[in-house]
């Protein structure tokens, strides 16, 4: 019997367990009591990501893109990120799925089958732009505390569901709804059961958009598990943790939702802008809702070798929150002047949009090809850091790549 | 009556033999399993396996513990053992915090994850963390690093 077998038979949780005790700390929980399925050491195999996704956790599961990699004009599942806060649910039963509508503001509580989900309300399909509120967290200064994410953590994928508005008319909302908070079937990496790793939600206004959806489908097949199969939440544009995962609840508030990773710096910032490094009080501290304009080159990748008088096509996305994109422009000399990308439509509200650009380099040398985008409402982005918060939120500044004229 | 007397001799000796032959064979099954212990339980070959695996989770290579990526360096078992039931040692690796800020890390975690009071140890902790994973100035914005050069096709 090895040390570890020792440990899990004689833990304090067995010997409480026999006394009727019940010990949440779980601290002797090992790899070895993971369900096979979890236990594979290819995270790649086990999710169908590709081998040059970067892997930033393994428990829970973080894993992320890097820019070129996201070249596709819909994010395929194998370049998609994954951000869980908790461990992934095991043994769903999808005959036996369902999802509760409840809280303080719905007229009455309702439960429906996922099959009545699909069977009663009318389909839609949308492109989502879902990026995480602490994508580009890595390049923070004081570093902020978290998955240091550089700039990966963003897709845009071909989400099918039905509307969350028409699910919650048809439980019927009274007047003093504000906000919906989603529940769902993760759990807790303490193992904890009472503990929900993350339940999060938007505003009314923000559930009632056509786009938001409650998604079973992502690019015409079932969500992959690490996505949120059987049914995930899609709010897009804003940080994609509002966008749950495996969710089987709806809570309809009177209230700004309150559930785990809602309150102190989880996905909020500084209601007033702060020196880098200062302490925030919680009160101070504001929700993060539509994410920032911000845009991606995904062609080339970095570090290419052009001879002198070969132009660069270069290729990218922007996205821009609940707005759109309305300029896309480049640098290859740090911002001294800038040249303007050819810019596409988004084929639906909260898709990111694509660009491109022919370059002509004057001269042989080192280059960065830099990249801005404006969005709707005149706002660009930061060549530098964007102001500072404690969790190292919204990093938007300006995406650039190496390139070398020989 | 000799011919009786001669019989339980010979069985005495015959008793005293096979007993003899069992100490022996016990004292070299003790000294054999003392070598071999794995062969004590039905489960022999997944014990081989913990055992190669145990080796893993002790080695060390340039200064780094190999099996969680640790810096090795005084206090990393209670880190190990603290740090890493609940999540993986990269969460730990790729942050990076002066002492304050992992004391106020390990602060919320007590009050939102269920960590448990580190007690005495947390000083050991906390002052493995800052000196091994403390934080680097950065500034506005970095120069690009790590470029992999290619010739674009």
């Amino acid at each position: 019997m090895n040390r570890r077998d020792f440990n899990n038979k004689f833990s304090l949780s067995t010997i409480g367990s026999f006394l009727g005790i019940h010990f949440i700390s779980g601290h002797l929980l090992s790899a070895k009591q993971l369900p096979v399925h979890l236990q594979d050491p290819d995270p790649y195999k086990m999710f169908g990501k590709d081998k040059n996704m970067v892997l930033l956790n393994d428990r829970p599961w973080n894993m992320e893109a890097r820019a070129h990699l996201l070249n596709d004009a819909i994010t395929p599942n194998k370049y998609m990120f994954i951000r869980n806060n908790g461990k992934i649910p095991q043994n769903i039963d999808i005959k036996n799925w369902s999802l509760t509508l409840d809280g303080e503001s719905v007229k009455t509580k309702k439960t429906y089958s996922l099959n009545e989900l699909k069977s009663r309300f009318e389909h839609h399909t949308y492109q989502l732009t879902l990026e995480c509120g602490g994508n580009g967290r890595s390049e923070f200064d004081p570093p902020a505390k978290g998955n240091q994410w550089s700039v990966g953590a963003v897709s845009c994928a071909e989400w099918t569901g039905i509307r969350l508005k028409d699910v919650l008319k048809d439980v019927g909302l009274e007047d003093s709804a504000v906000y919906i908070g989603y529940h769902a079937a993760d759990t807790h990496l303490s193992g904890d059961p009472t503990k929900e790793p993350i339940s999060r939600g938007v505003p009314i206004a923000k559930a009632m958009q056509d786009e938001t959806l409650l998604a079973f489908k992502m690019n015409g097949k079932d969500i992959p598990l690490a996505h949120g199969y059987p049914l995930r939440l899609v709010c897009g544009g804003w940080p994609a943790s509002a966008s749950g995962k495996w969710i089987n609840r709806i809570s309809v508030r009177n209230k700004v939702h309150d559930g785990a990773k809602m309150g102190g710096s989880s996905y909020r910032v500084p209601c007033e802008t702060v020196a880098p490094g200062a302490k925030v009080s919680d009160e101070n501290m504001c929700i993060i809702q539509s994410m920032p304009i911000k845009s991606l080159i995904t062609y080339p990748k970095t570090g290419a070798i052009l001879p002198l008088g070969k132009s660069l096509s270069i290729k990218g996305h922007a996205w821009a929150g609940e707005l759109e994109v309305a300029k896309m422009e480049y640098s290859i000399n740090f911002g001294s002047t800038w040249a303007s990308c050819s810019l596409k439509n988004p084929p639906n509200r909260l898709a990111w949009q694509h660009f491109d650009a022919k370059i002509r380099f004057p001269k042989k040398g080192y280059y960065e090809v830099w990249a801005r985008a404006t969005d709707s409402h005149g706002i660009g982005q930061p060549m530098v850091l964007p102001g500072w918060n404690p969790k190292g939120y919204l990093n938007n500044a300006c995406h650039r790549i190496a390139v070398k004229v020989v | 009556m000799s011919e009786v007397f001669r019989k339980q001799v010979k069985r005495l000796m015959g008793m005293l033999t096979i007993f003899m032959f069992l100490i022996i064979l016990f004292l070299g099954g003790l000294i054999y399993f003392q070598n071999h212990p794995e062969k004590l339980y039905l489960n022999a070959p997944e014990e081989e396996l913990v055992e190669i695996s145990e080796q893993i989770d002790d080695k060390i290579e340039n200064g780094i513990h190999v099996r969680t990526g640790f810096v090795a360096d005084e206090g990393m078992d209670l880190v190990i053992q603290n740090c890493t039931s609940c999540h993986s040692s990269k969460l730990v690796t790729q942050n990076r915090m002066s002492k304050e800020g992992w004391e106020a890390t390990i602060l919320w975690m007590q009050e939102t994850q269920n960590l448990w009071d580190l007690g005495a140890n947390q000083d050991v902790i906390t002052a493995y963390l800052a000196k091994n994973y403390g934080p680097v100035a950065k500034g506005r914005r970095q120069n690009l690093k790590d470029i992999d050069w290619y010739p674009l096709k």
